[in-house]
């Protein structure tokens, strides 16, 4: 493997680790907090909301949004890191 | 002045920016018609996919589905929102940076086969034209509604004005309308939102008026009050919904893959410039998004409380005037079975008197909550916009698979670039005129179409896209066998449980419902063809030959983000 090939697939490597990372999240608060843990969750209350429910129809969205947010820029630092950005 | 001068008025007045839109930013080749020139800005991108993504669907049905289904209409909420981080972090960049026009684009020459492309195209069809239908059906349903047209004459205004601006604007006129159109759409979908979250609870924000107390003086939290009407009139609490576990996950998981695999709208990051610039419309469009769909289970929780305060154990005779228009539309129907002249409304459907058609929650929200007249024009106005803008992005991925993947890729390679040109705008023109007819002429099964667009979509595309940038390995056998299987699978399923086809037809259905593998339903199957796909895609590839080196190569070469160029189709 030339220089050229190992600094693409350690870039890769690192990029494969975020998704990982990013989508364990993603999992938890939707599946997690909001299906599976629902009526666990629900036991406790923030203001009007069960909690479980709030993670059904708000949380999860906010949470993706943060979650889309964060992968740009860590991508944007890899880029960096690696001298692909452009 | 009156609702409908109203809605004249502010109808009126975005058609024609919509139109003036279109005439100004007009396509000139076919890269402006396909990807709008590559050269759109992250926000302005992400504004139009924002548009693109929020359908007649989003706008008009979402929160009255919730208003009815409480806790289980959350499949919704998570499965669209949710879709959204997959296509962003697992295949927009990538995609973008492959930088051809199309989905079918990808899949060909990513598996170097006409086989791979034409089963793409064919999926692309499927999905975009039970769509389409849809969006025009809501179309018809708002000019019915507000200007009190007949609904087929709602439906051709609605055909002429997309094939104008897509047919002659193709993706740059498309993206730069549906700019304007997600304006005009989230302003027409917040005001009466924050004006009944100020009504019921006194906060102007709804996303937490839903969680707070009313403004009655009782001190109840809205959503403790919404659960004991609820209850009182035999109906599942709320918040806690009556689907079970699985199916809930399995139908947020299928409506999550199906929508990153939607063909309309992974097309949009095709237009910018940069693989950076991909990644951040994305997060933008996702937050644009997120305004409306974070206030959509809040206007679901006003819409339902008000509704049931208004009708509930009230004289028929006394009943507004919006509840007689509706009626008219015969989208709220009420026969007093025990003859008291009161409209019994409750979940026994043997005592239950009244009717309410789901898709008209948002719609009559405003005139349920006495709102004023402009803001209820604005919200026949935004409805539009939304089915608009859904409508033109599907009908130009029909126009490019038939004019791109079809008569450029394996028909007529040799065409022009004026004769292809001519060709897309062509193909729109049939595709509107289709889509037209089957708004006008409703299948009775569109709504069971829909769902299997979305398991399509996820038992298809999804997985051979997936692994076609995330496993270097993966030839055209496995995909091939992975796509065919998938979408025979979930075809299968949904003909036999949804349509009941094996089983002496749709009275069957209600009776097969025990027979669910796994207490999955239909619409969340999609969870398990999508799976069974990728195993069978690994299998195949494992006794098949590897692909070329040069295939290999290209996947190597998208992984890395720099010097993405414009996107070509050539």
């Amino acid at each position: 493997m030339n220089d050229k090939q190992q600094k693409a697939s350690a870039y890769w490597k690192e990029n494969i680790r975020y998704l990982g990372i990013l989508l364990a999240i993603w999992f938890a608060v939707s599946y997690g907090a909001g299906i599976l843990f629902k009526d666990t969750l629900n036991q406790f209350k923030i203001g009007g909301f069960e909690l479980g429910f709030w993670f059904a129809q708000q949380g999860a969205i906010y949470v993706f949004v943060i979650l889309i947010f964060v992968y740009v820029r860590l991508m944007n630092r890899l880029d960096k890191k690696y001298g692909y950005d452009e | 002045m009156t609702v409908q001068t109203w809605t004249y008025l502010l109808v009126g007045i975005t058609f024609a920016l919509y139109i003036g839109i279109a005439i100004w930013s007009r396509a000139g080749s076919t890269k402006d018609f396909y990807v709008a020139g590559g050269g759109v800005s992250p926000l302005a991108n992400a504004m139009a996919t924002a548009a693109d993504w929020m359908s007649a669907a989003s706008f008009i049905s979402m929160a009255g589905i919730i208003a009815f289904a409480g806790y289980d209409g959350s499949v919704y909420l998570m499965g669209w929102t949710g879709g959204y981080v997959l296509l962003a972090l697992l295949l927009a960049p990538y995609l973008r940076k492959f930088g051809k026009f199309t989905v079918p684009d990808f899949i060909g020459d990513r598996y170097y086969s006409n086989t791979a492309r034409l089963v793409a195209v064919f999926c692309a069809f499927l999905v975009s034209f039970t769509y389409v239908a849809g969006q025009m059906r809501g179309v018809g349903l708002v000019f019915s509604r507000f200007l009190e047209v007949d609904i087929n004459t709602g439906v051709v205004i609605g055909m002429i004005i997309v094939l104008f601006y897509a047919v002659l604007g193709g993706m740059k006129g498309i993206t730069y309308t549906q700019v304007a159109q997600y304006c005009v759409l989230i302003f027409a979908f917040m005001v009466p939102a924050i004006f009944i979250s100020i009504q019921m609870t006194g906060n102007p924000i709804p996303q937490l008026g839903m969680g707070s107390t009313l403004n009655d003086g009782s001190g109840t939290f809205l959503l403790d009050r919404l659960n004991s009407l609820s209850t009182d009139l035999g109906f599942a609490e709320y918040t806690s919904g009556s689907k079970s576990t699985i199916d809930v996950f399995a139908i947020t998981l299928a409506l999550m893959v199906g929508t990153a695999g939607l063909p309309h709208v992974i097309v949009r990051f095709f237009t910018v410039k940069r693989v950076k610039d991909a990644r951040k419309s994305a997060g933008l469009a996702l937050l644009l998004i997120a305004i409306l769909y974070t206030t959509a289970p809040a206007v679901a929780v006003f819409a339902r409380t008000n509704m049931i305060n208004t009708v509930s154990d009230q004289e028929y005779s006394d009943m507004p005037e919006w509840f007689t228009k509706w009626e008219r539309t015969k989208l709220i129907s009420f026969t007093d079975k025990n003859g008291d002249g009161k409209i019994q409304y409750v979940a026994d459907n043997a005592k239950n008197e009244l009717v309410v058609d789901q898709d008209i929650m948002v719609l009559a929200n405003p005139e349920i909550a006495k709102l004023p007249s402009w803001v209820i024009a604005l919200v026949a106005a935004g409805g539009l916009a939304a089915a608009l803008s859904t409508a033109a992005g599907l009908l130009l991925v029909i126009s490019a698979s038939v004019s791109h993947d079809l008569i450029k890729k394996i028909f007529v390679p040799n065409i022009s670039e004026k004769g292809e040109l001519w060709a897309a705008r062509g193909a729109a023109t049939v595709a509107v005129v289709i889509a037209g007819y089957f708004g006008i002429n409703p299948p009775g099964f569109v709504a069971a179409v829909v769902a299997l667009a979305f398991g399509l979509a996820a038992a298809s595309f999804f997985p051979a896209i997936v692994l076609g940038i995330f496993y270097k390995k993966m030839n055209k056998e496995g995909a091939i066998a992975g796509m065919v299987v998938g979408i025979l699978l979930m075809l299968f399923y949904m003909l036999k449980f949804k349509f009941g086809i094996f089983d002496g037809g749709k009275e069957a259905v209600t009776a097969l419902k025990k027979d669910w593998w796994l207490g999955i339903s239909p619409e969340g199957f999609g969870t398990v063809a999508m799976i069974v796909n990728f195993v069978v895609s690994i299998v195949v590839m494992k006794f098949t030959p590897p692909p070329p080196k040069e295939v290999q190569e290209i996947v190597e070469d998208i992984r890395i983000p720099s010097g993405a160029g414009e996107a070509s189709g050539h």
